[in-house]
This record gives C-alpha cells, sequence and structure tokens, in this order.
C-alpha cells in the first residue's frame, strides 16, 4: 500500500538518513522551516474552525455555523498531513540530488479557501438583501 | 548558495542563522499549537463526558510536543552532520497533533452541547 508506505516514512528518519548524501545542513533546515510554515497554515485552518464552532453566533442557515466549522477543521487537518508527507518527499528529492517534487496541493487549497469565501460572501449579502 | 564551505570550516558559526531562524520558526509553531490548544479545550469543556476525553488528548498531545522540541535544540549539534532534520520525530509527530486536534473538533462540534 502506498498510503502505509507514506506515513511509514514520514516516522522512519533512519531510512531518510541513509538514502543518498548528507546535504548541506541549510537546505535541511530551510526544509524544514518550509514544512513548519505549512503547519502554521494548517493551525491557523483549525483554530479559525474551533473559534467558528464555539464563538461564532448560530447563522441564519440550519447548521451552516456547523460546516464552515467543520469545513475549516477538515481543511487544516489535510494541510498539517499535507506539510509532512511534503516534507519528506522533499527531503529525499535533496539528499537524492533529484528535482523537487512538484505539487497541486498549493493551487487545490488556494482554491478551496477562495470559493470558501466568495461563498461566504454571498450568503452574507442575500441575507443583507432580505432583512435590509 | 554556493558557500558551500562556510558553515563547515568554522564550526559554531551559524551561516546565514539558518538555525535561529528554524529554532524561532518551531517557537512560533509551538505558540500556534498552544493556541490552538486553548481553542480545542474551551470547545471540548462545554460537550459533557465526550468533551473531558478529548480535552484530556489534546492535553496529552500538546505536552508531546512541548517535551520533543524543547531540549532538542541544546543537544544535538547544528551544523555539519546531524544538523539535518531528518533524525527528528518532532517533525511528524507536530504535523499528527496538529491533524488529531482537527479530527476531535469535528467529533466535538457534531457531539450536542450539554
Amino acid at each position: 500500500m502506498i498510503v502505509f508506505e507514506a506515513i511509514r516514512r514520514w516516522f522512519s528518519p533512519r531510512e531518510l538518513r541513509d538514502v543518498g548524501e548528507t546535504p548541506d545542513y541549510r537546505f535541511s533546515l530551510a526544509n524544514e522551516r518550509t514544512f513548519l510554515a505549512w503547519l502554521r497554515t494548517g493551525l491557523a485552518l483549525v483554530g479559525g474552525g474551533l473559534a467558528v464552532a464555539q464563538l461564532l453566533p448560530a447563522l441564519p442557515v440550519t447548521y451552516l455555523r456547523e460546516a464552515l466549522a467543520i469545513a475549516l477543521l477538515v481543511l487544516g487537518g489535510t494541510v498539517a498531513v499535507h506539510a509532512v508527507h511534503h516534507w519528506t518527499r522533499t527531503e529525499r528529492a535533496i539528499r537524492l540530488n533529484q528535482e523537487l517534487p512538484a505539487s497541486r496541493f498549493p493551487a487545490l487549497l488556494s482554491l478551496a479557501v477562495g470559493l470558501g469565501a466568495a461563498l461566504l460572501v454571498a450568503a452574507v449579502l442575500t441575507q443583507a438583501v432580505r432583512q435590509p | 548558495m554556493t558557500g558551500r564551505a562556510g558553515g563547515r570550516q568554522r564550526p559554531g558559526w551559524d551561516t546565514g542563522l539558518a538555525r535561529e531562524r528554524t529554532r524561532l520558526a518551531w517557537r512560533r509553531t509551538v505558540l500556534a499549537v498552544s493556541v490552538v490548544a486553548v481553542l480545542a479545550v474551551r470547545l471540548a469543556l462545554t460537550r459533557g463526558a465526550v468533551g473531558m476525553v478529548c480535552a484530556g488528548l489534546v492535553a496529552v498531545g500538546w505536552l508531546a510536543i512541548l517535551v520533543v522540541t524543547f531540549p532538542w535544540y541544546e543537544a544535538s549539534p547544528r551544523y555539519g552532520r546531524g544538523a539535518s532534520g531528518t533524525r527528528r520525530l518532532a517533525l511528524p509527530l507536530a504535523a499528527l497533533v496538529s491533524a488529531g486536534i482537527a479530527g476531535l473538533g469535528v467529533l466535538l462540534v457534531l457531539t450536542p452541547m450539554r
């Protein structure tokens, strides 16, 4: 299974270290900081979801608040998992002196966040028009 | 980035402040995890018994990140061999705890309020 193989790789730093050559430590640290920036992006989404769930008053559409919270939480969790997956792949590529892995994930995430924001703007506007 | 030798010839010299920036990035991340953990526990305390279990799990995950991230930077070399992040469990652990808090958050949102 490719999925389990990937998950096993996240937790086996020794295997990662046996691959290829040890690069300039600054490359590894830069890769680590990129991972941390992605993780903070994911945490911001998770924190947003948790805040929506408990701080936002109930919205006029039934369960819209809960749906929004769950969407943000799932998105944030996905970003966190993608962060560590991408870090492992990049580390291997650096050690093997290969091309860095390309990913569609940033584009998909941007689209999802943009679409969600547009939908919310539409919801707020229709509500404002209905109840002036 | 052609000056490969820079960091190796003078051990202890942090070229481009790479270690320092990484240390600060970890600090920011642990701070973000802490804020998210507090929000998760706050939500959990309104959800009865399920919430108590979730709050406990979040606390364990947060403590695990604190333990794994704190001593490492004092104990290991920050340049040359061994400085690479590849031997660390802190990275997958931090990511999985974050994803775990997200999963528990979904569970808490679906749990009826007490």
